[in-house]
């Protein structure tokens, strides 16, 4: 397969937690999927590449 | 997209609702078997459209109203004359491209006598219709589903009507979890639940993919009784969608332990192609439509009754499930409150898909 941009979540096996990738290779942590898609979709601008915090209420 | 929002002044362009349909796009209308030398009428995102086979075999597809008064076309005694409908009413006659050919009593045709005809493509077993400006049809890409009508598969199919919006029907299938707990004893078994998912969006195909990849789970008596298998799986679900309307799941199931091949060849696995068509009739509505195709006992009738009377049934307890949610849905105001966990990861990115498109 040809490199192509995609964007990826892992569902961590054994574990509660979501490693997303993005196709510009950041990656991170999250615990909800609604905050690792906030984060994979601000590309470039991506928040931080150390673990996603707690989200925004 | 705009939504109500209180405090601002309500006009007659905030009352009006917004479409939530996606346009400039395929959807699959029918399958080919349904069109014949019947008119035959179905409604694909709040358009009625009349589809019939011409003499050399093609399929049309052209507003299911007359332009005179708005007889239904599908409405007998409407009929075929040849390559020509002729409107029940009062005898408007239409060719295959919708344009008016006869109207009663006059030699003079008003010009502006003619229906509005739909771009349509015959694919692996499909009718698509294109929704939207018919320029663009042939730029924008149908997505394939071959093992419906390819040797080496035998395929059992079927469409149910769904009362409830095509948005409940996309999140149902990006989520298989709901396997365990609304089809359990039929598909689901606890280790579906229980598999951690991967998630992946591919932006320039416009494709978002899941997958399930169970190495050691129960057999749920869909796979029991269509492969004979009696002990535990490997089982692996490949989610495929392409939005806003094909959604493929591969399915492979083997005795727990046994993989393909290094070179990819797989001979002791059983793959299962899931196929549905998921094509808004009303903003409320749904056809839902379902196809499973199998690459053993091609020739074995009992296991094609059996898988067609089988994913019926899983069918209808989503549907009856939808249903459900749709009227609950339908009368929270906008905006309502949902909880997301990982097992929503795919769903979202389909949503998130969807709203791109729109
Ligand atoms: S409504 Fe069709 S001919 Fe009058
Ligand atoms: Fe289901």
């Amino acid at each position: 397969m040809t490199a192509r941009k995609m964007l990826q979540v892992d569902w961590v096996p054994g574990s509660d937690q979501l490693r997303g990738r993005c196709h510009c290779g950041a990656e991170t942590i999250a615990e909800d999927p609604v905050a690792m898609w906030q984060w994979l979709l601000a590309h470039p601008n991506h928040q931080d590449h150390s673990p996603v915090r707690e989200e925004a209420a | 997209m705009r939504k109500r929002r209180t405090g601002r002044p309500v006009t007659a362009v905030t009352l009006g609702r917004m479409s939530e349909f996606v346009r400039n796009q395929w959807y699959v209308a029918a399958y080919g078997r349904e069109i014949g030398r019947e008119l035959f009428s179905r409604t694909v995102c709040g358009e009625s459209i009349l589809f019939w086979r011409t003499e050399a075999g093609a399929v049309a597809a052209m507003s299911d109203r007359c332009v005179h008064r708005r007889f239904p076309l599908s409405q007998a005694p409407s009929h075929l004359v040849g390559d020509t409908v002729v409107c029940g009413y009062h005898g408007f006659t239409y060719d295959q491209g919708g344009a008016c050919v006869a109207v009663p009593g006059q030699t003079r045709i008003p010009r502006t006598a003619r229906l509005t005809s739909y771009p349509v493509t015959e694919l692996d077993g499909f009718v698509w219709v294109f929704i939207g400006e018919p320029d663009n049809a042939e730029k924008t890409r149908i997505p394939r589903a071959p093992w419906l009508d390819m040797p080496g598969w035998t395929t059992v199919s079927g469409m149910e009507p769904l009362a409830a919006r095509h948005s409940l029907l996309m999140d149902n299938l990006l989520d298989l979890s709901h396997e365990t707990y609304l089809h359990g004893g039929y598909i689901g078994t606890p280790e579906v639940a229980e598999t951690p998912i991967v998630t992946r969006v591919d932006e320039e195909a416009g494709v978002v993919h899941v997958s399930r990849h169970m190495a050691d789970a129960a057999c749920p008596p869909f796979y029991q009784k269509s492969t004979g298998i009696t002990g535990r799986i490997t089982r692996w679900q490949d989610i495929e969608f392409t939005p806003p309307c094909l959604y493929l799941l591969h399915s492979r199931i083997a005795p727990a332990g046994v993989l393909p091949n290094a070179d990819g060849t797989d001979p002791d696995g059983f793959h299962v192609e899931v196929v549905y068509a998921l094509t808004p009739e009303t903003e409320t509505s749904t056809h839902d439509f379902w196809a499973v195709a199998r690459d053993f006992a091609l020739e074995d009738q009992g296991v094609s009754d059996f898988l067609a009377e089988n994913n019926r049934t899983v069918v209808l307890q989503d549907v009856t499930a939808l249903n459900v949610l749709e009227q609950v849905i339908a009368t929270e105001p906008d905006g309502y409150q949902e909880l997301s966990i990982n097992i929503d990861t795919g769903g979202l990115a389909a949503r998130r898909m969807m709203a791109k498109l729109r």
